[in-house]
C-alpha cells in the first residue's frame, strides 16, 4: 500500500527518485559526531553512568533487531531471549577456555548467527501468532537444555572468568566500548541492509506477499536473512550483557523480559523506522531509571504505554514527529519527485509501516 | 510397571492440557487471534477463585460457578474493546497488544500478590485422595475429575458450535465474515461471544491447575500458555478434539521424561513438540497442512 502509485507522471515530464529531501551527509556527520562523543564518555563520567549507558546499548541493540524482525519482515518473535541467552553462554564457554571475554564477543555473535539457521528451519513452519509462541517455546527449550550441562553452571549459572587482575576502571571502560561497538555495528548493519536489495524485497513482501513472490522476490530467503541477522544482533547484546554482569544465570539471560523490553521500546518509539527504537530506548531508560525503586512497575507502565501506542498511534512517537515535521534521519525509503508534484513528492519504499 | 504408571498419569494430565489449549484454539479458529495473554488470564482466574473461596466460603469445587461467568464477561468486554481494536488494525497489533497484556498481568500479579505460589483447596479429600490400580499404580481422584471435565468441556463446545444458534453464528463468521455480515450477523458481537466462551474455558483451566499444582504469576506463560500451544500444535491447528490428543501426547511425553529423570519432565514435552513440528507440522489429526 505504498503511495508511489498516486503520483501520476505525464509523458515527457522530468521526475527522479531520491532517498531523502535533505542531504543525508548531514545526518551521517551528525551520527559520527554522536558516536565519537559517546566513545569519549568513559573519560569524563563515572562508572555509574557508563553502566546505565551499557544497559541502554543492550536495549537499543535488541530493540533495533526486534524492529527489523517485526517492523520490516513481519516476524513477531517472542523468543528473542533465546539469542540473548545463547550469546551470553557462548561468551561464557569461550571464556572458560581461557580466552578473554572481549575476544569471545565476536565468536558469540557468529555462533548465534549459525545457530539461527536450524532454529529458523524449525519455527518458519508456523505463521504469525503461532510463529510467535513457537519462538517462545524454542527459547524455553534451549534454556532447559543448557541447564542440563553442569560444566557451564547448570541451573544456577556461574561467574564469568577471565577478568581477574584487571583494573576495574579499565574493565568498565572496555565493557562500555564493547557495548557501543555492538550497538553501532547493529544499527549501521540494519541501515545498510534496508537500503540495499533486502529492504526492497521486504517492502514488496509487506505490501503484497503473493505479488512479491510472483515477481521473483525470494521471500523465504529474505525472512531467513532477517532472522539470522536478528539472532546475531541479539546474541551480541547477550554477550555484552554477560560481560557487564560478570556472570551468566540461565533464568536471567533467557528471561522473556528481554523480548518484552525490546518489543515495547520499539513499539513506543515507532515500529518500522530506524529512528523508532532509538526514541523507544530513551523512553525505556527514563521509565526504568525513574521507576527503578518500584520493582516491576516499570514493565507494567511500559506494557500499558505500548498497548496504547499500538492501538492509537501505530507509528509510535517517531511516527508523530515524522507526520508533523517530515523528518527522516536515516532514510531507507524513496521519494518520488516530479516538477508538478513539487515539494510534496509522493513517498513510498522501504521505510516501514506505510500509510494505508 | 513404572512405565505403565507414567503413561496413565500422562494421559490424565493430557486432560488438563486440553483444558489449557481449547480456549487458545477456539480464539484462533474464530478470530485468528493468538492470545498471548491466554495463560496469564488463567492465572488471574485461579487467583479470583482463591479470593472468591476466601471471601464467600463457597465450597472449593463450586467456585467455578462464580469464576467462569466473571471470566466470560471479562472475555466479552476485552474482545469488544482492546482485542477488537487491535484486530481492526492488523494481526501484528493483536500480537503486540496481547503480549503487552500478558506482561502487564504477570507483573501486576507479581506486584500485588508477590511471587509466592498459591494453591486452591488443599486438604480436600477429593484433591488429595487417590485409588490404586493393581498393586503399584496410584491414580489421584483430582486428575480423573479434571480429565472428565476436559472431555465434558470439549463435548459441550462441540455441541455449542454445531447445534446452537450462537455456535452456528460463530462458525459462519469464522468461515466468511463478509457473507455472515451481509446475512445480518453482527460479527463484533459474535466475536465477543466466542471470546466469552474461550475465557470460560480459561477460567476452568486456571482453577484446575490451581487445584492440581500451584499458581505463581509466572505460571501463566511458562506453563499454561506454552503447554497449551504445544498441545494445539501437536494435535493439529484448529482441531477441537486435536487439543485433547495433543494434550495427551504432551502429558505422556512429560511423564516418560520424568520417569527417566525428574528434571527432564518439561524438556521431554517440548522435544516431542519440536519433533511434531518437524515431521508433521500440520499436527497429528489434520490430513493436510493448513497454512
Amino acid at each position: 500500500m505504498s503511495t508511489v502509485t498516486e503520483a501520476t507522471v505525464r509523458p515527457g515530464e522530468q521526475f527522479r527518485v531520491t532517498r531523502s529531501r535533505r542531504n543525508v551527509a548531514w545526518t551521517g556527520a551528525g551520527a559520527l559526531i554522536v558516536v565519537v562523543a559517546l566513545a569519549l564518555f568513559p573519560y569524563y563520567v563515572g562508572p555509574g553512568t557508563t553502566s546505565v549507558m551499557v544497559q541502554a546499548f543492550i536495549v537499543l541493540t535488541l530493540a533495533s533487531m526486534w524492529n527489523l524482525l517485526a517492523g520490516y519482515a513481519g516476524l513477531v518473535s517472542v523468543g528473542q531471549q533465546a539469542f540473548v541467552g545463547l550469546g551470553a553462554y557462548f561468551v561464557l564457554i569461550v571464556a572458560l577456555g581461557g580466552i578473554s571475554p572481549f575476544a569471545a564477543l565476536p565468536v558469540a555473535v557468529i555462533s548465534c548467527a549459525v545457530v539461527a539457521l536450524p532454529l529458523w528451519w524449525l519455527v518458519s513452519r508456523l505463521r504469525s501468532g503461532y510463529f510467535a509462541i513457537a519462538t517462545w517455546v524454542l527459547a524455553a527449550t534451549i534454556m532447559l537444555i543448557i541447564e542440563k550441562f553442569s560444566s557451564i553452571g547448570g541451573g544456577t549459572g556461574m561467574p564469568l572468568p577471565g577478568f581477574t587482575g584487571m583494573d576495574p576502571a579499565l574493565l568498565t571502560a572496555y565493557t562500555y566500548w564493547a557495548g557501543l561497538i555492538v550497538t553501532v555495528l547493529a544499527l549501521a548493519g540494519i541501515y545498510l541492509l534496508l537500503r540495499g536489495r533486502l529492504g526492497l524485497v521486504l517492502t514488496a513482501i509487506r505490501d503484497d506477499e503473493v505479488a512479491a513472490r510472483s515477481s521473483g522476490a525470494r521471500v523465504g530467503l529474505a525472512r531467513l536473512l532477517v532472522f539470522v541477522v536478528a539472532g546475531a544482533g541479539c546474541g551480541g547484546a547477550g554477550a555484552v550483557l554477560a560481560i557487564s554482569q560478570l556472570q551468566v544465570q540461565p533464568s536471567a539471560v533467557f528471561s522473556v523480559q528481554w523480548t518484552a523490553e525490546m518489543a515495547f521500546a520499539t513499539i513506543i518509539g515507532g515500529l518500522g523506522t530506524i529512528e523508532g527504537p532509538i526514541i523507544g530506548t530513551a523512553v525505556y531508560m527514563v521509565l526504568q531509571q525513574t521507576l527503578a525503586s518500584y520493582n516491576a512497575w516499570y514493565l507494567i507502565v511500559l506494557g500499558l504505554v505500548a498497548i496504547v501506542v499500538a492501538l492509537f498511534a501505530r507509528r509510535g512517537l517517531w511516527g508523530l514527529v515524522d507526520e508533523h515535521l517530515n523528518i527522516r534521519l536515516f532514510p531507507v525509503g524513496f521519494w518520488l519527485r516530479t516538477p508538478s508534484a513539487g515539494r510534496r513528492g509522493a513517498r513510498g519504499g522501504t521505510r516501514g509501516a506505510a500509510r494505508r | 510397571m513404572d512405565w505403565v504408571n507414567a503413561i496413565i498419569q500422562g494421559i490424565l494430565t493430557g486432560g488438563l492440557y486440553a483444558l489449557f489449549a481449547c480456549g487458545l484454539s477456539l480464539m484462533f479458529g474464530v478470530m485468528k487471534v493468538v492470545n498471548l495473554a491466554h495463560g496469564d488470564l488463567a492465572v488471574v482466574a485461579g487467583y479470583v477463585a482463591i479470593g472468591v473461596i476466601t471471601v464467600t466460603h463457597v465450597p472449593v469445587l463450586w467456585s467455578f460457578l462464580i469464576v467462569v461467568p466473571v471470566m466470560a464477561v471479562l472475555g466479552y468486554v476485552l474482545q469488544r474493546t482492546v482485542i477488537q481494536g487491535a484486530l481492526d488494525r492488523s494481526v501484528l497489533t493483536t500480537l503486540i497488544v496481547t503480549f503487552g497484556l500478558s506482561v502487564v498481568i504477570e507483573n501486576g500479579l507479581l506486584q500485588f500478590f508477590t511471587a509466592n505460589s498459591r494453591a486452591i483447596g488443599t486438604g480436600l479429600g477429593l484433591v488429595r485422595g487417590s485409588f490404586t490400580l493393581g498393586s503399584q499404580i496410584q491414580i489421584g481422584y483430582l486428575l480423573v475429575v479434571i480429565f472428565a471435565v476436559a472431555v465434558v468441556v470439549l463435548l459441550v463446545l462441540q455441541y455449542f458450535l454445531t447445534a446452537s444458534k450462537y455456535g452456528r453464528l460463530i462458525r459462519a463468521v469464522a468461515d466468511d465474515r463478509e457473507a455472515a455480515q451481509l446475512a445480518g450477523a453482527d460479527y463484533r458481537h459474535v466475536f465477543g461471544i466466542a471470546a466469552a466462551v474461550a475465557f470460560g474455558t480459561v477460567a476452568l483451566a486456571g482453577i484446575a491447575y490451581g487445584m492440581y499444582s500451584q499458581l505463581q504469576p509466572t505460571t501463566g506463560t511458562d506453563t499454561i500458555l506454552l503447554f497449551a500451544f504445544a498441545a494445539v500444535v501437536i494435535g493439529g491447528l484448529g482441531s477441537l478434539w486435536g487439543t485433547l490428543l495433543g494434550g495427551i501426547v504432551l502429558g505422556v511425553a512429560q511423564q516418560i521424561g520424568a520417569q527417566i529423570n525428574i528434571s527432564y519432565e518439561v524438556l521431554a514435552g517440548y522435544l516431542v513438540f519440536l519433533a511434531v513440528l518437524v515431521l508433521r507440522p500440520q499436527g497429528l489429526t489434520s490430513r493436510r497442512a493448513q497454512s
